[in-house]
């Protein structure tokens, strides 16, 4: 018998995964599941993606002059066909006879016919060309960006959420980048010790409010005190939402860059304060300069959070689907709109695979945002370090 | 060959240059200004100024909800729940105790899920790693990532991963042919490991701390007495990491506690009228109930109260928890600057 001499030790005493197979085994599992991650991260994408793969291939049509089939066909389909043609759910189908079936068919042959017979309906509205770019609707003076997925003709025009999204992001980073950059300067180099020993985990307890009581304190209190100190026009717009999406991002923009600025070793500005500048000018002109990456890297950071942050904005946003740069309008985000529609869309139909999509896109602003984020943190504890 | 630079030239010949405007600057130790502690003063104080601001912000929300929450708390509250002859929205008989059961048994099933993953994940990555090899910056990377992927793709996930794929497989095997799907629909189970999912860096995070923070002596001394790797780990290390665990699963708790997004599709119901039984069934939840109090009440100013003691409820939820994990923190802390 043939031995693998590498298992073979001193003395011809065994070796290796022969000596203890048990924890040879144990040691193999536990490299396996630290692979846990790197596989959730792909799953993530994979399966939001799958289910809004035919969108982006463009294998799906709204219009609603389709092909109609006969009911006295429906012996000859199969039960995935007959479901996808009704658009039914699995559940739904199971409930219904052959005669339910029929009964199906026909409205559905007779809805097709009864459809506006103008050009709109014949549109197939999630053409990628439809779905950002602006269409001239009948009725409407000029063409436009609309998104309204229950209407009789689907308008799936993605560009009033992401403008939704943007300015919700936008304010929120203008308001809490110089809030929790400065409270990030002053807790990490110009507090004093004690006072920084409470001031830390008081600041990052604002982490852990929930997303929800942040939407419901913007919803009842701030929508109210912002409408009676502004007068705005529609209570509930993109500023409070904004501003109720800023307090959710101050935490995290502040503890990395906390994080980043006390990275910086001490001997910077100890050399800084022995040449005679204040600790304000060491803060800003020696430690500042030094951590700017990580800061850098807390508002992309930040950013992520903002634009992916959904239960705020969908108690504060007042959800209007409307393209406008006014930032006291009330708006609609991307988030909000998939947790808003989701529960009413056909499984596997056209809005339910729009959301999927819108999903799938958030995830991937998100990952890129986070790689940014994370490269440059890496390499400036790196530089620090060596440095050090 | 080493470069001699020439005596004859003074260092500080040229003029000092800023690295990169470039602008000729005045000599660091010839004060330019003589109000310079004014400025400084006044730069100290506007950073003071936005730490002050954000915490007066924090109050302010927290006082409010404490204000107008504590009237409407009371044990009938928390004890009853919101049966089929009582209405969710009536103030002086709803109460919020399934919503109680149902958040915490989701998350009690997601700690299941998520400590041991997130433990050997943190394992591997103190303790076996290279800590300079593309996989381990993988690793991380995709622990980070995972970290900052919004809430509302992890509810899309999980009705497209768990639900659709991995429920839909679970009927087609086990029941087929069965006309209600039982595995395949939004259930407390699937909730619970979408979570997990999103927790899982949280775990990971905190229980690698606590093991970096371990002397490695500690470690060395048991190898030298003839134990191998594996046993160091369980024997020493991993109940010198227990704080460190502890504050990492009570970290995930508070954090998924308070999440709603992720349950949207994933298991929250409306209303039920019993308590969540098998692991197929659908629950109520604390956050959710919030998102319903204030967009679906029939009257908002009538049900006000009952809106503010169950956020109040949420909140002291979450707060105490994260209160834990900071003081367990703040004591490992201390004990392992002792044993350094």
């Amino acid at each position: 018998m043939k031995t693998d001499r590498r298992s073979i030790g001193w003395n011809g005493l065994k070796r290796g995964h022969h000596a203890r197979p048990a924890e040879w085994l144990a040691e193999k599992a536990i490299f396996l599941i630290s692979l846990s991650a790197i596989i959730m991260v792909f799953l993530i994408f994979l399966f939001v993606a799958r289910e809004a793969l035919p969108v982006v291939l463009g294998k799906t049509d709204s219009s609603l002059n389709q092909r109609t089939i006969s009911p006295d066909q429906l012996g000859q389909m199969s039960k995935v066909e007959i479901m996808e043609y009704l658009e039914l759910k699995p559940k739904e189908f199971a409930r219904l006879d052959q005669e339910a079936l029929k009964e199906l068919m026909q409205v559905k042959k007779e809805a097709a016919a009864e459809a506006p017979p103008d050009k709109d309906a014949r549109l197939n509205t999630t053409t990628w060309r439809n779905m950002v770019k602006p269409h001239q609707w009948t009725g409407y003076d000029q063409p436009e960006y609309i998104w309204q997925p229950v209407s009789q003709i689907h308008k799936y025009n993605l560009v009033p959420l992401i403008i939704g999204s943007l300015k919700t992001t936008l304010i929120a980073l203008l308001f809490s980048v110089p809030l929790a950059l400065g409270a990030a300067i002053y807790v990490s180099q110009l507090a004093n010790p004690k006072t920084k020993e409470w001031l830390k985990p008081a600041i990052e307890m604002l982490a852990g409010v929930p997303s929800v009581v942040l939407g419901f304190f913007a919803l009842l209190v701030m929508a109210t005190v912002l409408q009676n100190i502004l007068g705005t026009a529609s209570r509930l717009n993109a500023v409070v939402a904004g501003l109720a999406l800023s307090l959710a991002v101050i935490p995290l923009v502040f503890s990395i860059a906390e994080d980043a600025l006390t990275s910086v070793p001490r001997t910077y500005t100890q050399a800084a304060l022995a040449l005679g500048s204040s600790r304000w000018q060491a803060a800003w002109k020696i430690v500042l300069p030094a951590a700017i990456p990580g800061v850098f890297a807390a508002v992309v950071l930040g950013f992520g959070r903002a634009i992916g942050e959904t239960m705020v904005v969908l108690l504060a946003s007042g959800n209007a689907s409307i393209v406008s740069w006014n930032l006291f309008d009330s708006t609609r985000t991307m988030t909000a709109s998939i947790a808003a529609e989701l529960a009413e869309t056909v499984f596997g139909g056209t809005h339910y695979r729009i959301l999927f999509l819108i999903g799938a896109s958030l995830f991937l602003v998100t990952f890129l945002s986070n790689m940014v984020a994370d490269v440059i943190i890496h390499r400036l504890k790196a530089r620090l370090e060596g440095k050090a | 060959m080493p470069v001699h630079t020439p005596i004859s030239s003074p260092p500080l010949a040229t003029p000092l240059r800023h690295p990169r405007r470039g602008k000729q600057q005045t000599m660091p130790w010839s004060f330019q200004s003589t109000n310079l502690s004014l400025d400084s003063k006044f730069f100290t104080g506007l950073t003071g100024l936005a730490t002050t601001l954000i915490l007066a912000l924090l109050a302010v929300m927290l006082g409010n909800i404490f204000f107008h929450g504590l009237p409407g708390l009371s044990w009938r509250f928390i004890t009853t729940g919101t049966g089929p002859d009582t209405d969710m929205f009536e103030v002086g008989k709803a109460g919020v105790l399934p919503m109680i059961v149902g958040t915490a048994a989701r998350v009690i099933l997601m700690t299941i899920f998520v400590i041991p993953v997130g433990v050997i994940t943190a394992i591997y990555l103190t303790e076996y790693a290279n800590a300079t090899s593309l996989l381990t910056r993988i690793i991380r990377g995709a622990v980070n990532n995972l970290a900052g992927v919004p809430s509302i793709v992890f509810g899309l996930f999980g009705l497209g991963f768990f639900i659709n794929f991995v429920g839909g497989s679970m009927d087609a095997l086990f029941r087929p042919g069965a006309a209600e799907s039982l595995w395949g629909k939004p259930a407390i189970l699937w909730a619970s490991l979408t979570l997990a999912v999103m927790t899982l860096p949280v775990v990971i995070v905190a229980t690698e701390e606590s093991l970096r923070a371990i002397p490695p002596g500690l470690r060395e001394a048991s190898l030298a007495l003839g134990a191998t790797k594996l046993e160091t780990i369980l024997r020493i290390v991993l109940p010198q990491a227990l704080p460190g665990i502890l504050t990492g699963g009570i970290l995930a708790v508070s954090r998924a506690a308070g999440e709603v997004a992720p349950i949207l599709f994933t298991g929250a119901a409306y209303s039920m009228a019993t308590l969540p039984e098998h692991l197929t069934d659908q629950f109520m939840d604390l956050g959710y109930h919030v998102f319903i109090l204030s967009t679906q009440s029939p009257n908002i100013e009538k049900t006000r109260p009952i809106l503010y003691a169950t956020v109040l409820v949420l909140l002291l939820l979450t707060f105490t928890l994260n209160i834990v994990a900071i003081l367990v923190r703040a004591r490992m802390r201390r004990k392992m600057r002792l044993l350094h």
